[in-house]
């Protein structure tokens, strides 16, 4: 019975994260900005491996699953991180967010 | 055919067709990197094919059976982010001091 379940439970991961991935890559190549771009693929692609290597992880033996979730875990931790120092070094060396709302331009913030 | 069976078989092709996917979707990445206006763009590129290739090689662990391409998978990893981390330091500040 086990089985049936995780094998229904992996399909399911599986096509998820399929769908994330290839979301993800859609905000890189169409999205105007560059901090839009880094905010659409970088969460959508942590989301998407998580999903495939936890889909992975229930249909291997006891130590590959468990080397499985720890490089879920550390990606789960290091992309996000990744994406906040990206986005950081983008506005300290001055690439401009996009001036699409009226919004925008009452703060300016501090760019330098 | 028993419904176990047939729910591997639906597994195993989404397994096979699934890397294929991923690649495609590597190579798009690529193609930012190369086009993309400014440095921030390559290295959001570039880190994002770092965890595509984890997925590839987690995949194809699962598909040929080999075991140990895991512990690369992870090596990989540690690898991508120490090179993104670089990446970007050297961006802000002119230097890896």
């Amino acid at each position: 019975m086990w089985s049936y379940i995780s094998l229904v439970l992996s399909i399911i991961l599986m096509i998820s994260g399929l769908f994330f991935l290839s979301v993800g890559v859609v905000g890189l190549i169409r999205l105007p900005d560059t901090y839009t771009r880094l905010h659409a693929t970088t969460k959508c692609d942590t989301m998407g491996a998580g999903l495939v290597l936890l889909a992975l992880a229930l249909q291997s033996d006891f130590t590959v699953a468990a080397k499985l979730i720890i490089i879920t875990l550390f990606i789960w931790v290091t992309n996000p991180t990744a994406a906040h120092v990206i986005a950081k070094a983008a506005w300290v060396t001055g690439f401009p967010p996009i001036k699409k709302f009226e919004r925008d331009y009452i703060d300016g913030g501090d760019q330098k | 055919m028993e419904a176990l069976e047939i729910l591997k078989l639906i597994f195993d092709t989404l397994k096979f067709y699934g890397t294929i996917i991923v690649m495609i979707l590597v190579f798009f990445c690529l193609g930012r990197a190369i086009v993309g206006p400014g440095a921030p763009d390559r290295v959001t590129a570039i880190n994002i094919i770092g965890t595509k290739t984890v997925v590839i090689i987690a995949l194809l662990s699962l598909i040929y059976g080999y075991d140990y391409y895991t512990d690369i998978a992870m090596v990989y990893a540690l690898m991508a982010f120490i090179a993104t981390i670089g990446v970007a330091k050297y961006m802000e500040k002119g230097a890896l001091e």
